[in-house]
């Protein structure tokens, strides 16, 4: 089935159990909508010696934007802001590519499950919701992204 | 029941239906509440504008100009035999968004009975769809006048009980929804059009869900203001329609300033046209007017009661199956009374865009999220919904694929 690529296992087992969801913490919290379909996600994290720390979100949406965020936060916590630089814009330029592109795994680890998104054009802003905050996060702690 | 009328004829005027989804699926087209699909009779009415009288109305005095005079004018009356009101009083925008921005534009730059200024109440309700609420908001900022809204009940009803309180002598106009675009529930109107004519306020109906499906007698419900988009009524995109009392039109200020809107211009001053020429300013779209007139020529051909009966049928053959679905749980009304061809749906807890998704692999077209009613679903404490709207094209057969997607949706996601 058509649907299998995009729904890989990697991605509802994140969905159903997200890592790093909680309740955002401290000054700088970053909220991001997807007024098309009213996905939300809040998100904090710390910028410490270069790396990204304490990254924590909480939000509603779809198995696709809620499994993204969750893969997001893997990927860059504990990363120097210049891997996840990298990671964020391969992840975009992937989720942009309309499939024509399958992404470096050394780069992107699990978020390389949800290359199939890029084919389905309507669903590739729930993918890209957390990394967006993430990116407005970082830069609003001083990071150079 | 057997449909009034042939859906297999019906369907065969649609081309888009001999389309294929996601390689091999037929299309099973539930999402008429967004927009209607097009007979070949309302393009070829728009094709046969462009081949044979195109030139700019209002304006030429050669033959061609006459001839989409010609055509431009009897789409407005066409407009009008439809709704059973007189030329003079409709008046084509882009869209019933339009039409409502047109109304509550004006009403700001209008004095009397409908300038609206600081202290003066505007009432709409929680059933609104963006388009009938945002305008209003904003004029209401702008002005400094007050919005009030009737509250929601969770069968999709409104709450009416504190209809005093709401409606007061400090309203100028009442803009509410015929039917809602989510729900498809049916406010109780005509308790709140006497409410706001007692306290010499105006009603608005924002008919986008009612008028493209059922016969409407504006005399019986006793409106200020009608409107609706073509778009939704099987007619062309960018053309929508405001119907106002001739009264009314005559003292509102215009919206957009341009060609053909004026009587008189110097530099320094001008006067307007009357209505409907004083509402819209510039070249109208011709084309789509001459085919919304073809569309409403199709559906009054058809029958809107006819419409309405089978719009119905299909809806309770549906409730019918998606309540007997374990996992499923029907959002707004329950039963038939006071709904129109809408259904709102969640299945277990999962979101809408996957639900719809998954429906998608069987070719059907469902709307998923907020359906531009976002305080709504927030009120129903929801982020979302799956819509399922009927129409004329469609018939049982297409009730049987939305149930079994909807079954292989909630199953999709259970086994994995």
């Amino acid at each position: 089935m058509q649907l299998d690529s995009l729904y890989q296992e990697v991605i509802l087992d994140h969905y159903k159990k997200p890592h790093h969801k909680g309740l955002p913490m401290g000054d700088i919290q970053v909220h991001h909508v997807n007024p098309n379909c009213g996905d939300e996600i809040t998100l904090s994290l710390e910028i410490k010696d270069g790396k990204v720390e304490n990254l924590i979100w909480d939000g509603v949406g779809c198995s696709i934007s809620q499994a993204s965020a969750s893969i997001m936060s893997d990927l860059v916590t504990g990363k120097s802001v210049a891997q996840a630089s990298a990671a964020l814009s391969q992840f975009t330029e992937l989720m942009q590519s309309k499939g024509t592109i399958s992404g470096d795994e050394e780069v992107l680890e699990d978020a390389i499950a949800l290359s199939g998104v890029s084919k389905f054009p309507a669903r590739v802003k729930c993918a890209l919701l957390g990394w967006m905050a993430f990116k407005d996060a970082a830069i609003q702690n001083g990071a150079q992204i | 029941m057997n449909p009034p009328f042939d859906v297999a004829a019906i369907k065969a005027d649609f081309p888009i239906f001999q389309e294929k989804m996601r390689g091999d699926k037929r299309l099973v087209f539930l999402d008429s509440g967004a927009t209607s699909q097009k007979p070949y009779q309302v393009m070829d009415a728009t094709r046969n504008f462009y081949s044979k009288h195109n030139a700019a109305v209002h304006r030429g005095s050669y033959y061609l100009a006459e001839q989409a005079n010609e055509a431009y004018e009897g789409a407005r009356q066409g407009v009008a035999d439809f709704l059973a009101v007189s030329a003079d009083e409709i008046i084509f925008t882009k869209s019933a968004t339009e039409s409502i921005n047109l109304l509550a534009v004006s009403f700001e730059r209008s004095i009397g009975k409908l300038g609206i200024k600081a202290g003066d109440e505007i009432v709409v309700s929680e059933l609104e769809h963006h388009a009938n609420l945002l305008p209003w908001q904003q004029l209401a900022k702008r002005t400094g006048a007050v919005l009030k809204w009737f509250e929601m009940n969770q069968d999709g009803s409104l709450d009416l009980s504190n209809i005093d309180q709401v409606i007061t002598s400090k309203c100028k106009v009442v803009a509410i929804t015929h039917q809602s675009n989510v729900l498809g529930s049916v406010p109780n109107l005509p308790p709140i059009i006497a409410a706001a004519h007692a306290v010499g306020a105006v009603f608005v109906l924002d008919g986008c869900q009612s008028v493209p499906h059922q016969p409407i007698d504006i005399k019986r419900l006793d409106i200020d203001f009608l409107v609706f988009s073509g778009h939704k009524a099987l007619g062309p995109t960018g053309v929508g329609v405001l119907w106002g009392r001739a009264e009314f039109l005559d003292q509102m200020e215009p919206f957009l300033y341009g060609g053909s809107m004026i009587e008189t211009v110097t530099m320094a001053e001008s006067t307007w046209a009357p209505s409907p020429k004083r509402f819209e300013a510039g070249v109208p779209n011709m084309a789509q007017a001459v085919g919304l007139a073809a569309s409403l020529k199709y559906l009054s051909n058809v029958g809107l009661p006819n419409i309405h009966m089978w719009d119905l049928a299909l809806t309770k053959y549906a409730l019918e199956g998606l309540k007997a679905i374990e996992g499923v749980s029907v959002v707004g009304p329950q039963g038939m009374e006071n709904r129109g061809g809408v259904i709102s749906f969640v299945v277990d807890d999962l979101h809408p865009h996957d639900v719809g998704q998954v429906m998608d692999q069987y070719g059907v077209a469902v709307r998923t999220g907020h359906h531009c009613a976002w305080p709504l679903i927030r009120k129903l404490g929801l982020t979302g919904t799956t819509r399922a709207s009927f129409y004329l094209y469609n018939d049982f057969a297409d009730v049987d694929v939305l149930l079994e997607s909807v079954v292989g949706a909630r199953d999709y996601f259970r086994k994995r």
